[in-house]
């Protein structure tokens, strides 16, 4: 049983839209919202609580801000108007870049890895690519077996031409730009997380 | 004397609620001249709604009729019912105020012997239950309205059968129309009260979809024998016997989605129904979600009380939604016990929802003009020309109400004590 009394102080400062923890009055609405909740290891707030009471180990090593969809329900419903999703997925990030996020953890190898490596190849999400990689995210036989479960949803989208199953070719216009962007924002975030 | 010093100066109270009521025969009971207006065809506000009062689980009706008794007995009282306050121009000491008297086509000649409602044959829901039952298009309220004069709906009015309507008395006139008079006075009290927040604005409750999704307000009517059960608690659906029953704080309460602020007296309303639950059903089971529990002023001992009842489980959560099964109609509420972090959805016969007050000054009651300082809920404050009294002024219970509003007829009095 550890508990780190800094924790919660540093998560108010560095972790995104972390400060909004202090507001959470433990009313519970946010984890019964949760169409994802029975998953979860700990609810958001329980989350909340456990890094107001320091218990930093437990928070960070937890899979819990790593299963959230972005579904947005919990917002809507939380009565202190705490933007949930937001600060869960800030302290996902906050797990990271603390390195205590389990890289294979499925969530953190899509985002990190995959949606990131499709975005940043190109400038723009590649939905065919990204869609495949995240199907085959298990290895290929589950791969397969999502792709067929999925399939009278994949044909519908075709037909309504919402997806789209060649992939767009190339880089974006001003792809030289979109590289420095992101580099300039890296290295601001690098900055702020060093003085934190 | 006060009675010189109160020559030619009125209070105008504004509601004929608990609190306007009691400012009304305050201020007049030491000398002075008050004006009440009542936008409803007879007094007594929510109060006269209730089925009992916390912590002596007492009917309302006693206190009303004492202060009923007060009016009727001081000359210096004038009621106008039906009537609403439309300008107010001048200020402190020298009011001049506009008032619409709505059409009550009965006469102060009614007796409420009750023959015009046997003949007539057209039904309205009824506003006083909530909508829950219907009643005569002319009537009473309620078995013990002040005034006791029958009123008639303006649509019924207009109707053919409305000039037929047998009165041995000669007191029906549906010709009426509104007037409009002026009246000078000292000093405003504003006591419009509140109104049970929308629950259907809690969409995820459920309330008006589902339903055994009820308020506290209308189980206060369900409770009452004069209510659309007669006074037993039985869900809306099918009339069954109300044996496994939840109530749910906080709801639409102290969330900026919906009222930010503590009504304070939702959790002991709640705990004074579940007593009326217990009456009926000895072996009923009661389950209170909470998010904390807040028995306001000197009420601790009655929730002492009420929890010696084995029969109640409470739950420390706000659910998160209520769905319904859509055979038995029973209500399931879904949500996290923030105790045991354990996820439930239990089934109940009513879910009665503990909605909180609104004031009614943030809607259908502003006060006329820039006559009043409104805090961000919509609450008349300090500050303006006219003086908040009870619920207009905070969300308080009727004993709460009845000290505020005492108060303020003091305030009123030296008011209206300045020369304009």
């Amino acid at each position: 049983m550890a508990y780190d009394l800094s924790f919660a102080q540093d998560v108010y400062k560095n972790s995104e839209m972390g400060h909004w923890i202090k507001m959470c009055k433990q009313c519970g609405v946010c984890a019964g919202s949760c169409p994802l909740g029975p998953h979860w290891e700990y609810s958001p707030r329980q989350l909340f609580q456990l890094v107001r009471g320091g218990k930093k180990e437990e928070v960070l090593k937890s899979s819990s801000m790593w299963m959230c969809t972005s579904c947005y329900n919990c917002i809507v419903r939380c009565p202190r108007g705490l933007p949930i999703t937001h600060i869960v997925h800030g302290l996902a990030r906050y797990a990271s870049v603390k390195g205590y996020a389990d890289p294979d953890q499925v969530t953190n190898r899509f985002a990190t890895k995959i949606f990131w490596g499709n975005i940043v190849s190109t400038g723009r999400v590649g939905e065919a690519l990204l869609t495949m990689r995240l199907y085959f995210v298990d290895g290929l036989a589950s791969g397969i077996k999502r792709g067929l479960e999925m399939k009278d949803s994949a044909l519908g989208m075709l037909m309504t031409k919402r997806l789209n199953p060649i992939p767009i070719r190339g880089k974006i216009k001003g792809y030289a730009g979109f590289t420095a962007m992101i580099a300039k924002a890296q290295e601001l975030e690098a900055k702020r997380e060093a003085g934190a | 004397m006060a009675d010189d010093q109160a020559a030619g100066r009125t209070i105008l109270v504004v509601g004929g609620g608990i609190s306007g009521l009691t400012a009304a025969v305050e201020a007049a009971e030491v000398g002075y001249t008050v004006l009440l207006v009542e936008k409803e065809p007879q007094l007594g506000g929510r109060v006269s709604q209730h089925f009992q009062y916390f912590p002596k689980l007492c009917s309302p009706s006693c206190g009303l009729e004492i202060n009923y008794q007060r009016i009727k007995n001081n000359p210096r009282i004038r009621v106008l019912t039906l009537a609403e306050v439309e300008a107010i121009i001048g200020q402190e000491g020298d009011f001049t105020v506009r008032i619409r008297q709505h059409p009550r086509f009965v006469t102060e000649k009614c007796t409420a012997c009750g023959e015009c409602g046997k003949a007539c044959t057209a039904l309205v829901s009824n506003p006083f239950n909530f909508g829950m039952d219907q009643v005569k298009a002319i009537r009473n309220s309620h078995a013990m309205a002040y005034p006791n004069w029958y009123f008639m709906d303006a649509d019924y009015a207009a109707s053919a059968e409305a000039r037929s309507l047998p009165c041995p008395v000669g007191a029906i006139d549906p010709d009426m129309t509104a007037t409009v008079l002026e009246e000078k006075v000292g000093s405003i009290v504003w006591a419009t009260g509140w109104q049970p927040y929308d629950a259907e604005k809690i969409h995820p409750y459920g309330f008006g979809r589902h339903a055994n999704v009820s308020t506290n307000m209308r189980f206060e009517r369900l409770a009452n024998s004069y209510g659309p059960t007669a006074g037993r608690l039985l869900r809306p659906s099918d009339g069954k016997e109300v044996k496994k029953i939840a109530f749910i704080q906080c709801a639409g309460s102290r969330d900026h989605n919906h009222l930010p602020f503590c009504s304070r007296v939702c959790c002991l309303a709640s705990m004074k129904q579940a007593t009326y639950v217990r009456e009926q059903y000895p072996d009923a089971q009661i389950t209170i979600y909470y998010i904390d529990l807040r028995a306001m002023d000197r009420y601790e001992g009655f929730q002492k009380k009420v929890e010696t009842d084995p029969g109640i489980t409470w739950i420390k959560s706000k659910p998160a939604r209520i769905d319904e099964d859509p055979v038995s109609k029973d209500p399931i509420v879904i949500g996290e016990n923030t105790l045991t972090g354990i996820r439930y959805a239990d089934s109940y016969d009513l879910v009665v929802l503990a909605t909180g007050m609104e004031p009614t000054s943030a809607t259908t009651a502003r006060v006329p003009g820039n006559n009043a300082a409104y805090d961000e809920y919509g609450f008349v404050v300090k500050g303006g020309q006219v003086l908040s009294s009870g619920c207009a002024a905070a969300p308080l219970d009727v004993a709460g109400a009845v000290q505020a509003s005492t108060a303020v007829a003091l305030k009123a009095i030296q008011a209206a004590a300045k020369r304009g």
